[in-house]
């Protein structure tokens, strides 16, 4: 690929490196840093310790339940905004971003207050045996709710931006609907579709705020790990804490490095040019 | 709009029905359902005592320093995703998945662990802390945290929601520009913002909405002194915490309104659209 | 680049500080209490008394800002450069580590201020449905298998550490202070805790608003404002015949009144709390007092309890909090073993 014509690369990318160091970079290098006080072994230790492995695995189950969960209906909301009119549509555009305006603890209480026993839902799931507040499900709600706009407004722009034509020109040649959805439009919105699934999975295993609300906060059960580090930073164990903060950011980096490699790669080889 | 191709895939009876039904129904049970849970509770008592939940005078200060940071930091972040987008969308470099992972990295952080993260590097007893104490610089505690703890959070929503797009488009309309003898900043603002606009406009949207409802990372760095550095959302945590769950819930609806804002600010966008469609 | 990159922080920075500044710059006459979570409401009505008195006695306008959060965060803040003139805490842990760590309030801060420095105190007592159809009366009470207890996090909230130790005291005493049977009572104890919140008030709402458990253990002083938020017809208090002395304790922290010049009025006002009209205020939200002509006058709103203390039980908090709540104490042992 040769060099782009374009000007101001070195300003963007110069001014992108500076903001990121200074706002993003720094504080977390200070976290990162804070654990090498405490030796390889102990960090294994704290990190592998049975309560932190539970904390782990509850925490990624949630996530990618609440990432699946937000994948199909991120989508058909996406779809439904974009390419139907029907009433009440502006609402619904409009209501998508209400998760991220909320202050999570707001959205926690608002939750459980519904999902308790006594509460809207939780009076009608409840009998049928489904128990939500309180347990791992509330996670997987709270987590669901709190990162529900990422794969919307992720696939909404490219969505927008797509005009009839590869539909009309696959149609003449005779595909039926979910084979052009299949083989011409989902490829296209597929790197946005992913990046907003990477986020909202990346979000959810950081979301503390609406969870702790709802879920019962049960060792082993339904203590995530954001709450194991906010404990132990209550003890003033900041080495512990930043040892499974750490954990949790290198799990999440892995994650985003992964997927904007598929994202780019599709770009360079994936997409008809 | 009328020259493109009408879409066609999902246009039947059938798939129509079951996407407007699926998504307009759990999108009312999963969202509507809290919605509806805090402005009943912030109604309860009828409107007189929801208008004078939000006239109290610290309700009023956590308003006004809410959108005090948000005034920085949404446009802050504005500048900084456009280009950070810019340079990766538009140029070919070595470690480019590496840099938007790092712009991403910030949605994975448990903000109160981002918080935590700030007072190493500004607090008393971290990084910079002594140095800034002796030089009377007060950072932490104060509204330069709460700004630099809501931009840490939101620092990738811009360059999240423009970067897929931009990267879609190709900078091929860019080009031309700049053949036509267009100068580089003319052609950012007359041909790569208006291509983005929606995009652009969800980011900023975004961004302000999740710098006003932020709550784990500044609780942290605020110090939450009444009346003082309490912002909206720390306000709504000390109400309903003090029993007082209808000044609490009203306070939320400020916030639920302003994400409402973005059916303004789309209907606005949609206005200016023909001047600029033709 | 360390060198550049520091110049545009601090740069970016006093721009931020000096367009803000103006807004809440801080004279002598307005001090910062950081106090615990629920005390929220009984330093509200004392700093307007305070401020009020202040005025009839020389006309100063004197403000005292408050800032309420779990203690341990709270002193993790000031740690960090939080201003505070005072803080009022709920356990003395939290004030221990500002001397010991920060050197923020002096070593002796107990010696500073009449009876450790603690003006007032409490002890964990229980909230349950109205009429106690549980029959719950004793800490025994709360290991049944048919009763489900509420209160926080023991590592998150300085309340359900004395919850906690209280239980544990309770099993000591019982069981002639054999350890592996009271480290067994808590671990059945916490069994039987449905829900764990991170503060206080976020179990009292799980307790009342949501329906949760059958009983909620929480300080005696915090068990009255609950009962008068939901009413009678709600919940009833249960006051054990056996509990832990919970204190307040209350120090200068002298760095900060030393380098803003407020020592003066910080010590007037922690000494406000061990006045006459300080301990009626504080007593009237149901704390117990030091002064005994007032506790006189309120006998009927608290009942003889046997108080074990910290001290006695667990040889101080600095031990206790060592065995029991450090990362892998008792307290991660009994959670662990659920």
């Amino acid at each position: 690929m040769p060099r782009s014509p374009l000007p101001g690369f070195r300003l963007a990318l110069g001014l992108t490196l500076a903001y990121l160091g200074v706002i993003v970079l720094l504080p977390l290098a200070a976290l990162v840093l804070e654990t090498r006080g405490m030796g390889a072994a102990r960090f294994i230790a704290v990190v592998t310790g049975d309560r932190a492995l539970a904390a782990f695995r509850i925490t990624v189950l949630a996530a990618l339940a609440a990432t699946a969960l937000n994948a199909i209906l991120g989508l058909a909301l996406a779809w439904a905004l974009v390419r139907y009119e029907f009433p009440g549509k502006r609402l619904l555009d409009a209501l998508v971003d209400v998760p991220f305006a909320l202050p999570t603890a707001v959205a926690g209480v608002a939750l459980t207050a519904l999902f308790a026993g006594n509460g809207w839902y939780g009076s009608v799931l409840e009998p049928l045996g489904v128990k939500v507040a309180y347990a791992p499900l509330g996670i997987v709600v709270a987590m669901a709710f709190t990162s529900l706009p990422f794969v919307v407004r992720s696939v909404q722009p490219v969505l927008q931006d797509l005009t009839g034509d590869y539909e009309e020109a696959a149609e003449t040649l005779g595909a039926g609907p979910w084979r052009i959805f299949r083989s011409v439009l989902f490829p296209e919105i597929f790197p946005a579709f992913l990046a907003g699934c990477s986020l909202a999975f990346a979000r959810s295993l950081g979301e503390f705020g609406a969870v702790i609300f709802i879920a019962g906060n049960q060792p082993f059960r339904t203590e995530i790990a954001a709450l194991l580090v906010f404990i132990r930073l209550e003890e003033y164990d900041y080495q512990t804490a930043a040892a499974i903060a750490t954990v949790l950011l290198a799990a999440a980096f892995l994650m985003l490095l992964v997927t904007n490699a598929i994202q780019l790669w599709r770009l360079r080889y994936g997409r008809p040019s | 709009m009328s020259r493109q191709a009408r879409p066609r895939v999902g246009d039947s009876l059938l798939a129509r029905t079951l996407i407007i039904g699926a998504a307009v129904s759990i999108a009312a049970l999963l969202i509507g359902g809290p919605l509806a849970v805090i402005f009943s509770e912030a109604f309860r008592a009828g409107f007189g005592p929801y208008l004078e939940n939000l006239a109290t005078p610290d309700t009023r200060h956590a308003i006004l320093l809410t959108v005090a940071t948000a005034l920085v930091a949404v446009p802050v972040n504005t500048a900084f995703g456009i280009a950070a987008a810019w340079a990766i969308a538009k140029f070919e470099f070595r470690g480019k998945g590496l840099l938007t992972a790092l712009i991403e990295l910030p949605f994975s952080v448990s903000p109160i662990v981002a918080g935590v993260a700030y007072l190493f590097v500004y607090g008393a007893q971290g990084w910079l802390g002594p140095w800034l104490l002796d030089h009377g610089i007060k950072v932490m505690f104060a509204y330069p945290a709460i700004v630099l703890a809501s931009l840490f959070v939101t620092a990738p929503f811009v360059a999240r929601e423009i970067l897929p797009l931009m990267q879609a488009q190709g900078s091929a309309e860019e080009e031309a520009a700049l053949t036509l003898g267009a100068s580089g900043w003319r052609t950012l603002w007359s041909v790569t913002l208006p291509n983005i606009r929606w995009a652009l406009l969800y980011g900023v949207v975004l961004t302000n909405a999740r710098v006003m409802g932020e709550f784990g990372a500044v609780s942290v760095v605020s110090g939450n002194i009444r009346g003082v550095t309490n912002t909206l959302p720390l306000q709504i945590e000390l109400l309903y915490h003090d029993y007082n769950s209808a000044g609490a819930f009203a306070a939320a609806t400020v916030l639920a309104a302003i994400a409402l804002l973005t059916i303004v600010a789309k209907i606005i966008v949609e206005r200016n659209e023909p001047a600029r469609a033709g | 680049m360390p060198a550049s990159f520091a110049r545009r922080t601090v740069l970016a920075l006093s721009l931020l500080g000096l367009t803000t500044a103006p807004a809440w710059a801080d004279g002598p006459d307005t001090i910062l209490n950081v106090s615990y979570d629920i005390g929220r409401e009984l330093y509200g009505a004392i700093n307007k008394q305070f401020s009020a008195d202040q005025k009839a006695k020389d006309g100063r306008d004197v403000t005292v800002n408050q800032s309420h959060a779990g203690t341990s965060k709270q002193a993790r803040a000031v740690l960090e450069g939080l201003e505070a003139d005072v803080v009022t805490f709920n356990q003395e842990l939290d004030v221990q580590l500002l001397a010991d760590k920060g050197a923020l309030v002096s070593p002796d801060w107990k010696s500073k201020f009449p009876n450790n420095a603690s003006p007032y105190y409490s002890l964990p007592a229980f909230v349950v449905r109205s009429g106690n159809p549980k029959n719950v009366k004793n800490w025994d009470d709360l290991v049944r298998d048919d009763v489900k207890v509420v209160f926080p996090n023991p590592k998150t909230s300085g309340n359900a550490r004395y919850t906690y130790l209280a239980a544990y005291a309770f099993a000591l005493k019982q069981n002639g202070g054999d350890e592996a049977k009271a480290d067994a009572f808590v671990k059945k104890l916490l069994s039987n805790v449905p829900v764990f919140d991170t503060g206080g008030r976020g179990s009292t709402t799980t307790f009342v608003e949501r329906g949760i458990g059958d009983v909620l253990v929480t300080f005696e002083a915090e068990t009255a404002a609950v009962k008068k938020e939901y009413g009678a017809d709600k919940v009833d208090v249960v006051v054990p015949p056996l509990s832990l002395l919970a204190e307040f304790p209350v120090a200068v922290v002298d760095k900060v009144v030393d380098r803003r010049g407020s020592r003066a009025l910080a010590t007037e006002y922690l000494n406000y709390l061990y006045s006459p009209k300080g301990q009626e205020i504080i007593a009237s939200f149901n704390n117990r007092v030091q002064d005994p002509k007032i506790m006189e006058a309120n006998k009927d709103r608290f009942p003889n309890v046997e108080l074990l203390t910290v001290d006695e039980v667990f040889g101080g908090w600095k031990k206790a909090s060592e065995t029991h709540f450090a990362s892998g104490g008792k307290l991660d042992q009994v959670f662990v073993g659920r």
